[in-house]
């Protein structure tokens, strides 16, 4: 691989990275500040119709804050296509555009301009208007996510597309849609989004209950937070696992750096941890449970599993698969374990206990340590083709050299990691003082 | 796929290059008031500011998806036009983005930060107003004269990016003419004279130097009879510009209508100049066209949505009309 190609694929993948790290929480937590904004609505009572408002107005200041890095960063994406990767719109362009141009169309502009009327409008128009709004701008989020997973499940498993020349043309705009991977990618990052939401709830919440354990508001988020996460948390492993099937169907190139398989046997044994060597082609310091992979994917005890050996050059590599992957399930089963712990100990109303809290603020931004991992299995998984069979990586990137390439990632790197740890900060802070609406000091009407 | 009548290889270019020239305008005018507003910042009071950017909070994050809808277009109808623009406009595409993010992220955080904090994202708001101005007009000069190498045509384009910045100053103080009472109104009538002023210099320079730049250009604008037919053109901008200076401070909104007015015409005269382009003297835009197969789908969406976009702009416009008031920051 030359300089350049590698600048340009560190480059994208920073961007494409950082900007992830905030629809996954925009898109769940829209959903939830629709809840919030109901039960401010129908509380019977004054009290706890001004709990939901305070409530409703320190997430939508979070909402606001993350929704406004998605959109810079996002804005960096639609041109990083072009300057990056223009061999990609070349050859996929008929198919990639629409598929954008329809994310901006049906989504982005419906968020971002509904977004205005939830922070500011309040008191300016009709209370079902801005629940309206409210719920305007969740859709908008998942619609968002809809389509932008559309076009990253079809990188993935294309279908529906026919060759017209050089370039691809579609010939089933639902073929290319709801391509096969689409739906278990689609439901694996919808949980995603809304086990990350809810972790940040709880674990911000935690965090103000650490300092201020009787504020009324943080209470009741923090009890929301956990349930939701106790209920999400089983159903991602479920989806995780149907997804996985689907990829071994699909991509078993990517199943087996994922497990680290060299060699195609029968009874695979299940590596829980090694040091994969790709240079012997065999793993290192191997921890294995016998006839464990044959099981997991093929479930029988003796089924077929394809080694990474069966695919000769084109295939991802495979320590960073390995590994991603063990980051992601290893915190998916901390999550589950925190999650039930949790909504146990706090079934009843009293206080739950300090060091529970600490665990929960230490696991507020958990859900972006997973996503993180995810992605980063499933993209470097696709590798060495950008569109897995049709184009490669090497062949999409662009002219741009590597001054321009190194000048411009140094920039984008000093940025970002400026803005996270702001927003890090600043959502901590936040959460810390607590109390959006002025609840406790009786500010509120 | 021959089933697609030749005609649709004509006409959907045409339709789109209309699409995405609207959706570049409509972004040029919208994001260069908020623009405008962040780079007349540091010139303000305390008080000053808060009104500034509550004038701005409800609209900014829907003006800014004008661009992405604007490239995303670009990127659907002519996607080898959108690798050659982007590829050549590398550095300058890279640090408008920093300029916005920095903008974007400092006008969210300055709402919650305190003391010196708050002082450093209100320049960061500033610095992220002008860089991403700046570069856009880069990228027009650079654009304009077909990524041409040599000192004459950066040159060229760094005027041109001082232009972009004057025009955004201009919408920015006659928005806020329309938007704020008192001293600070007094103020914007001020800043939009200069911004006026600024942007006659830069319109008449960039009219005289784009067509010696530019043989194509000439051709169009100074040949009998183009240059009869195409002569109402800068006489309207000159028109709207008398009209700005004139009706500032004794109306609200006509200063800011004539200012729009100016970066219409300025923008079909640009569009003039380089139709059939898509890159200049280079790609037309039926050699950068996607397939009708994309063209067609996207066409269907737009039609039906589009629509719903503009109505709900107009009714948030409709929400948010009137004065702005320095406390509207944030009532939830």
């Amino acid at each position: 691989m030359d300089e350049t190609l590698i600048l340009a694929r560190a480059q994208f993948g920073l961007n494409i990275a950082f900007h992830i790290l905030f629809p996954t929480i925009s898109i769940g937590l829209s959903w939830m500040l629709v809840v919030f904004r109901l039960r401010h609505e129908r509380a019977g009572n004054e009290a706890e119709k001004r709990a939901w408002l305070a409530t409703y107005r320190l997430w939508v200041k979070v909402f606001a804050l993350t929704f406004a890095m998605g959109v810079v960063s996002g804005v960096v994406m639609s041109f990083q296509f072009g300057t990056n990767w223009p061999g990609y719109m070349n050859k996929v362009g008929n198919i990639a555009g629409p598929l954008l141009a329809y994310e901006v169309l049906t989504a982005f502009m419906l968020e971002a301009t509904f977004l205005g009327v939830m922070l500011f409008g309040m008191n300016r128009v009709p209370g079902w208007m801005h629940v309206t709004s409210t719920i305007g701008v969740a859709a908008g989020t998942t619609i968002s996510a809809f389509w932008i997973l559309a076009l990253n499940s079809w990188m993935h498993t294309p279908a529906g597309h026919v060759m017209d020349g050089a370039a691809l043309v579609a010939g089933s705009w639902l073929g290319v849609i709801f391509n096969p991977s689409f739906p278990y990618r689609f439901a694996h990052m919808s949980l995603a989004s809304g086990i990350t939401a809810a972790f940040l709830l709880a674990g911000l919440s935690a965090w103000r209950l650490l300092r201020a354990p009787e504020d009324p508001g943080a209470r009741v988020t923090l009890r929301f937070g956990v349930r939701i996460a106790a209920v999400l948390v089983p159903l991602q492993i479920f989806a995780g696992d149907q997804h996985g099937l689907n990829t071994l169907a699909h991509q078993p190139a990517k199943i087996a750096a994922m497990e680290a398989l060299w060699q195609t046997e029968r009874g695979a044994a299940l590596v829980l941890f090694a040091l994969p060597n790709e240079e012997k082609k065999r793993n290192d310091f191997a921890l294995t449970v016998p006839y464990g992979a044959s099981l997991i994917l093929t479930h029988e005890k003796t089924g077929e599993v394809k080694g990474i050996e069966a695919f000769g050059e084109d295939r991802p590599p495979v320590a960073p698969l390995f590994f991603a992957f063990r980051v992601m399930v290893g915190m998916g089963v901390l999550m589950l374990l925190l999650a039930f712990t949790s909504t146990y100990l706090l079934r009843k109303k009293e206080l739950p206990p300090r060091w529970l809290l600490w665990c929960l603020a230490g696991f507020a931004f958990s859900g972006w340590v997973a996503t993180l991992a995810g992605w980063l299995v499933t993209e470097i998984g696709r590798q060495p083709w950008l569109v897995t069979g049709i184009l490669r990586t090497a062949d999409a990137a662009g002219k741009a050299s590597g001054a321009q390439l190194g000048s411009s990632l140094t920039a984008y790197i000093l940025t970002y990691a400026a803005l996270l740890i702001s927003y890090m900060v600043v959502l901590t802070h936040l959460a810390g003082k607590g109390d959006g609406g002025g609840l406790m000091k009786g500010k509120l009407k | 796929m021959s089933e697609y009548p030749p005609v649709l290889f004509t006409v959907l270019p045409l339709v789109f290059t209309g699409l995405m020239g609207a959706a570049i305008l409509a972004y040029v005018v919208l994001d260069g008031y908020d623009l405008g507003v962040g780079m007349l910042m540091p010139a303000a009071t305390p008080e000053e500011k808060q009104v500034m950017v509550a004038s701005i909070g409800p609209f900014w994050d829907a003006n800014e998806t004008w661009l992405v809808l604007g490239i995303g277009l670009l990127l659907v109808a002519f996607p080898v036009a959108h690798g050659v623009v982007l590829g050549a406009l590398y550095l300058p595409v890279a640090a408008m983005l920093v300029g916005l993010m920095l903008r974007g992220v400092g006008f969210e955080l300055r709402v919650k930060a305190e003391g010196w904090h708050r002082e450093l994202w209100n320049w960061l708001f500033w610095a992220g107003s002008f860089l991403a101005s700046f570069a856009q007009g880069l990228m027009l000069g650079r654009y304009i004269t077909g990524f041409a190498s040599g000192f004459g045509y950066w040159l060229f384009a760094i005027v041109v990016g001082g232009a972009v910045c004057g025009g955004y100053v201009l919408l920015g103080a006659t928005w806020l003419v329309l938007k704020s009472e008192g001293e600070l109104r007094r103020k914007a009538i001020a800043w939009a004279r200069w911004g006026l002023m600024w942007v006659a210099l830069a319109v008449a320079l960039v009219s005289i130097v784009t067509p010696l730049a530019s043989e194509t250009v000439r051709a169009k604008w100074f040949s009998f009879p183009n240059f009869i037919l195409v002569s109402p053109l800068p006489l309207a901008t000159l028109l709207s510009g008398i009209f700005v200076w004139r009706t500032l401070g004794k109306s609200d909104w006509k200063p800011f209508a004539g200012a729009v007015a100016i970066y219409v015409l300025s923008f079909l005269g640009l569009a003039y100049s380089l139709f059939p382009y898509v890159v200049m003297d280079r790609l037309t835009i039926w050699q950068a066209a996607a397939h009708p197969s994309a063209l067609i789908f996207v066409l269907a969406g737009t039609l039906v949505v589009l629509p719903f976009i503009l109505g709900y702009t107009v009714y948030v416009y409709r929400v948010f009309g009137g004065k702005a008031k320095g406390e509207d920051v944030y009532e939830g």
